[in-house]
């Protein structure tokens, strides 16, 4: 029954023993029960959402304002707090991390356990493939400790929705705005701009004034990130019939949609919460893709999201992506046209698009074509040792010694998802290592024949088998089982 | 595997390994190969370095008041750049480059770009990599098909030629030829019986079979080429390093604590080509260069971000010692950033930029610009700085003069369609 063994461990994220079994008698329907409706996170550790995380961030920056005044003009009125040792050496105090970190950590570490706990896996790993389409990294300071909350609170509610409301959510999350720098994109016709132009002209003297024509004064402008990479990374893909044009475009007609909270011209608007700033907001009527869009302020850009994610082009984009993750790295075009159409048909209901790709024939070839990530291997042995890791600190390591430090793809396009990016010798050495180390905490109580059972099933194969037996030791087979062929792939 | 073949050191497991028997046992003859041959090491900026803030055209009348805060001032002025030739300057953090420009070992390139003309990073990291004229998913890199035409040496290659110093082989190094990939993050205590096992588990799977060889094969080349592993990746606890370091209450578009890393990954790829049988051509990269927001101008994310670059080509050329009158550093991105500021004090994505040729084994010591100019008719598409150099030119004219690759392999199977790219001449000392 190797189609059992292909939900389970293609499908899902490996076999937790047990898994085979309840998913033997329907593979196709243990899959179809999980997509849907949300996704909420297995597991009980707490976590702050996004809103308490910046309001956090924000008071710890103020704080940090404050000793770094405080440090650099002490009041001769007080002399003792001027040789305050402490405010001398406030520079070396980091607020942003020290009120990220524990953030950070905690999303990683109850990532890590819903993973291997959870007994919807197939959603778990949609979850997971969103997360990486709608990429955010953690290696950019402002979105460090908020980069687990898009995953929890715009993707995790809607994954087993209708893919207008996934995006949309993702759009408009602050962690998403902070990432591509849409906070502070004003429109230059906007109310903020035609303000500051007044006050300019009423002070002529009062700065350098531009002479030439094609000097123009630009204290606002927009920033094209966000809507740049929502037309090639999130809807219609980087050949999607867009121009350069457009993307300006798109840029303005997003512009004012912000993070409530900040201070000067960000005041308003709950903290860490999504805000449309209308004073912010490029106004006016804007032609996009060829359709001219009437409505005013936010709704603008809500009408040009909604109008994207029925696109042939975004459509075939996605359809590419998840055939590509479930399938193999040259997605068949077969798969790929079913599960298209399925999105095209059904105006993007995620759970029929699901469904489409469960029924690709090409998505239960024997063969294993997927080399795992190190994502995929650290949850499919967590699953098959059935253990769920407890400390923050063995999880963010384990990622940082595989090279796949969690939520930091560093990039918007996410984490590459085809073999050739994960299989370098010396990933393999590090994966290498890695089993190691994990063998020799957990090997105690565990039969590793009977493990190649329970996590591989029908896919152990007989050499894998026997070197497990004439292993030298239970530490050792279990390291070697680990890192078998049949281990790392899906 | 029985237990009278497992072996307790790394070089007899490699010696037990048919692969790389001959590779282990033959280091003198290894070593003669490793005479007078050129060294290429290409440095991939992942994110669209700003090559008007690199370097700066301070002579253009224009450029002051299209990149506003973020232009560099002329040599001379406050914070002011580092002197090149009457037009442009280098960003005040690129002290190293300067010094290697006074020395004649530097070719800055400037108004250059691939043949990709949109806008997107990651086709236009693929066309920067994959050598031909469009994005294409699956194809391989061009510096790969450059290693399947260099000459062979005196004795020969059983050694891959080429390393890519990261976990993974970026797009420019995939292909046909093998190639090792080697992170500065060390792999210090893999059992030795393990891995022998594993070599024999894998026996019936060339894939695996191939990348443990690979792996113990550079591991070896790391430990013997005199300096262990980076120091400072072996000593910095894991758990240090997994948090990304911020500045003070400011959203830096980039990360400053990775500069370093450059550093170690310089290091790593200098101990490797040092070693006994050691690559000649090294891949690193260095990511962050999208700088939308709060880019800064001679300080601030930027000026960071290039200073751990200038840092990092310092290293290398300590590392690689006396290798480096017979290097040449290749640094390039995928494309520049556009020519006016936007609203948030950074910089959008746009076409035309710069690119550095340094190296000891380079001609160098001047500026190469077919200077388009920045007014508003010169710029393409109303906003980038016009690209009039092809990069294929630089790679076709570093391969040719520095690595020997003969000419015809050059512009039919390393850059196909590349007839309008001509190699420059001369930029490699004779």
């Amino acid at each position: 029954m190797i189609q059992t063994e292909i939900a389970v461990l293609r499908f899902g994220l490996g076999a937790r023993p047990g898994d085979l079994a309840s998913a033997a008698g329907d593979p196709r329907g243990w899959l179809t029960a999980q997509i849907k409706g949300a996704v909420p996170l297995a597991g009980n550790t707490p976590l702050a959402g996004s809103d308490q995380i910046f309001t956090e961030l924000l008071s710890a920056r103020d704080k940090f304002q404050e000793m770094k005044r405080e440090a650099a003009a002490p009041s001769p009125a007080d002399p003792h707090s001027s040789t305050d040792p402490k405010a001398a050496a406030a520079p070396a105090f980091n607020p942003v991390r020290d009120a990220y970190l524990p953030h950070y950590r905690a999303q990683v570490l109850a990532r890590a356990q819903s993973a291997a706990l959870t007994t919807r896996p197939f959603a778990e790993r949609l979850v997971h493939f969103w997360t990486n389409h709608f990429a955010v990294s953690a290696d950019k300071a402002a979105v460090f400790g908020v980069a687990g909350t898009l995953e929890n609170e715009a993707i995790r509610p809607h994954v087993g929705g209708r893919f207008v409301d996934l995006l949309t959510a993702v759009e408009q999350h602050p962690a998403m705005i902070a990432f591509l720098d849409n906070q502070y994109s004003v429109g230059k016709d906007s109310d903020l701009a035609r303000l500051a132009a007044r006050r300019a002209e009423a002070r002529p003297f009062a700065r350098q004034r531009t002479d030439a024509a094609d000097k123009p004064r630009r204290e606002f402008g927009i920033n094209e990130n966000l809507a740049r990479e929502i037309l090639e990374l999130h809807t219609l893909g980087v050949n999607g019939g867009y121009t350069q044009n457009d993307v300006t475009t798109f840029a303005q007609i997003i512009t004012g949609w912000s993070v409530g909270g900040g201070k000067g011209r960000l005041t308003g608007g709950a903290p860490g919460r999504f805000y449309f700033r209308d004073n912010l907001h490029e106004p006016g009527a804007k032609t996009f893709m060829g359709k001219t869009y009437y409505e005013s302020g936010l709704r603008q850009g809500e009408a040009v999201l909604a109008d994207l994610a029925r696109q042939p082009a975004t459509a075939r984009f996605i359809a590419t992506k998840l055939v590509r993750h479930f399938v193999a790295d040259d997605p068949p075009p077969a798969a790929v046209e079913r599960v298209a159409r399925a999105f095209l048909k059904s105006g993007g209901d995620l759970p029929t698009v699901y469904a489409a790709l469960i029924e690709a024939p090409e998505a239960w070839d024997a063969d294993m074509r997927k080399f795992k990530t190190p994502e995929d291997f650290v949850f499919s042995t967590l699953r098959a040792l059935n253990v769920s890791p407890r400390q923050p600190e063995e999880v963010v390591r384990s990622f940082e010694l595989l090279g796949q430090r969690q939520y930091t793809p560093g990039s918007p396009a996410g984490w590459p998802d085809t073999s050739k990016s994960w299989d370098g010798s010396d990933a393999l050495m590090h994966r290498v290592l890695w089993a190691s180390r994990v063998a020799g905490r957990y090997e105690q109580g565990i039969d590793p024949v009977d493990l190649a059972a329970s996590c591989l099933g029908a896919y152990a194969r007989a050499e894998t088998v026997t070197a497990l037996r004439r292993a030298s030791s239970s530490t050792q087979a279990l390291a070697l089982l680990l890192m078998s062929p049949e281990f790392q792939r899906r | 595997m029985h237990a009278n073949q497992v072996t307790t050191s790394r070089r007899r497991f490699l010696l037990g390994t048919g692969a790389l028997a001959a590779s282990a046992a033959l280091p003198n003859v290894l070593f003669a190969h490793t005479g007078g041959s050129g060294r290429l090491v290409v440095v991939i900026l992942r994110g669209a370095l700003d090559g008007l803030a690199a370097v700066p055209p301070y002579a253009d009348p224009n450029y002051a008041g299209l990149h506003r805060e973020l232009a560099i001032a002329a040599p001379g002025m406050a914070d002011g750049a580092l002197a090149l030739d009457n037009n442009f300057g280098l960003h005040p953090s690129c002290v190293f480059l300067h010094e290697r420009y006074a020395a004649g070992e530097l070719v800055v390139f400037h108004a250059v770009a691939s043949p990709y003309r949109d806008r997107s990073h990651f086709d236009g990291q693929n066309v920067l990599e994959n050598g031909l004229t469009k994005p294409l998913g699956s194809a391989d890199g061009w510096l790969n098909r450059a290693l399947a035409a260099l000459p062979r040496g005196a004795a020969g290659h059983d050694t891959e030629r080429a390393v890519a110093i990261s976990q993974n082989v970026p797009l420019i190094l995939r292909g046909d030829v093998p190639v090792i990939s080697k992170s500065p993050q060390a792999t210090p205590d893999v059992d030795e019986e393990l891995l022998s096992r594993l070599a024999d588990l894998y026996s019936k799977d060339d894939w695996f079979s191939a990348r443990l060889s690979e792996a113990v094969q550079t591991d070896k080349l790391a430990v013997e080429g005199g300096i262990p592993a980076d120091p400072q990746a072996m000593t910095e606890p894991a758990a240090a390093s997994a948090r990304p370091a911020m500045t003070a209450a400011q959203d830096t578009a980039v990360r400053p604590a990775a500069p370093d890393r450059v550093s170690g990954v310089a290091r790593m790829a200098a101990t490797l080509m040092r070693s006994e049988g050691g690559p000649e051509v090294a891949v690193i990269e260095a990511s962050g260069w999208d700088t939308h927001a709060n880019q800064g101008g001679a300080k601030g994310a930027l000026a960071q971000r290039l200073a751990g670059l200038d840092k990092a080509l310092r290293a290398l050329k300590d590392g690689l010692g006396p290798l480096w009158p017979q290097t040449a550093v290749l640094v390039v991105t995928e494309f520049g950033r556009t020519a006016a500021m936007n609203g948030t004090r950074g910089t959008d994505h746009g076409t035309g930029g710069c690119a550095f040729l340094a190296g000891g084994a380079v001609r160098g010591g001047r500026v190469m610009a077919d200077w388009p100019g920045l007014a508003r008719t010169a710029l393409l598409d109303n906003r980038d700085l016009r690209p009039t150099l092809d990069l294929r030119s630089v790679f076709k004219a570093v391969l040719d003069e520095h690595m020997r690759v003969d000419a015809k392999t050059l512009a039919t199977r390393i850059f196909p369609d590349s007839s309008g790219a001509r190699p420059l001449q001369g930029l490699i000392r004779a």
